[in-house]
């Protein structure tokens, strides 16, 4: 199966600035909108734009499929991981006021990490959903 | 439009216009000022799950089998629905009332402490992500669930159907 070169090229020009640009809606998700699942699902779409106009095996060599399924849970254990910091430093399951000196730059740290614990797990599902269909398409 | 996605019999022409909502769906967010939804709507309802859906399609028949007879339950039941939910909203306050039940609760203390208590600008991401936290852990719970039950789905029958051709070449 080839591939057509314009779209080809085309692609490959425009997937950096697609992750960065998910890179931006997550981090800047503090100020302006956006979080971690926008940037999430923009980042698994540029893999899937990818996997659909240069096929499937470059997908898999920049996102591999194990990543990908491992990242599912870890988002999740990341987000749990924030919550029990405040149960151990004494405190309310999701408190992020311990994770730092004082509790605003604390909240600001707590909501970061949740974040990305969002970003990771919406980004694996729907990286692997699209793998798991196009798998079994084959 | 709805009605086009109704009459069609084209699964992939359904599936087009059911991207073209969403997309009409995330001006009409982004007109109410509501800019985090509608990137949402726009990346998710517009971009990943119309991907998803085509790629359903390839695993698919792309035609819609004809109907044996017309079912009106479904028609009666959405129908019904509907009125119901058009009947709850005539006792909402107008639309962009400031003085509505919703905008005296807690509101009125997130937007004045948010910046104060998380040093985060973004009211929503700080509802979000602090102030509704365990909501936010559920989502991601959900997100994660329904991830892992598809993978398991797709991959069981896989697996099955290898087992399958390792018999039947025994």
């Amino acid at each position: 199966m080839s591939y057509d070169l314009v779209l080809r090229v085309g692609t490959k020009l425009i997937l950096p600035f697609i992750l960065l640009f998910a890179l931006y809606v997550q981090f800047h998700g503090d100020y302006g909108p956006g979080g971690g699942f926008q940037a999430g699902v923009i980042a698994a779409s540029m893999v899937i734009l990818l996997a659909i106009t240069c096929g499937l095996d470059l997908a898999h060599r920049i996102a591999p499929q194990a990543m990908v399924q491992r990242m599912v849970p870890l988002g999740v254990l990341i987000y749990a991981g924030t919550g029990v910091a405040g149960i151990l430093m004494g405190k309310n399951y999701l408190d992020y006021s311990v994770l730092a000196q004082n509790s605003a730059s604390g909240h600001e740290l707590g909501i970061f990490l949740v974040e990305a614990g969002v970003l990771i797990t919406v980004a694996g599902t729907m990286t692997s959903l699209f793998y798991a269909f196009v798998e079994r398409g084959r | 439009m709805t009605i086009a996605i109704v009459r069609q019999r084209s699964l992939f022409g359904v599936v087009i216009l059911a991207s073209i909502y969403s997309f009409l769906m995330a001006s009409v967010l982004i007109v109410l000022d509501a800019v985090d939804v509608a990137m949402t709507e726009a990346s998710v309802g517009a971009g990943v799950s119309t991907v998803l859906l085509l790629a359903t399609l390839h695993l698919v028949k792309t035609t819609e089998m004809n109907q044996v007879r017309p079912h009106l339950l479904p028609l009666f039941v959405s129908l019904g629905t509907g009125a119901v939910l058009v009947w709850g909203t005539l006792v909402l306050p107008p639309f962009g009332t400031p003085d509505a039940a919703i905008h005296k609760h807690v509101a009125p203390r997130y937007l004045a402490d948010s910046i104060k208590e998380t040093n985060v600008p973004n009211v929503v991401t700080s509802v979000l992500a602090d102030y509704r936290g365990y909501d936010t852990l559920g989502e991601t719970t959900v997100i994660f669930t329904a991830g892992i039950g598809v993978m398991l789905l797709l991959r069981k029958a896989r697996r099955r159907n290898r087992r399958d051709d390792a018999e039947t070449s025994q």
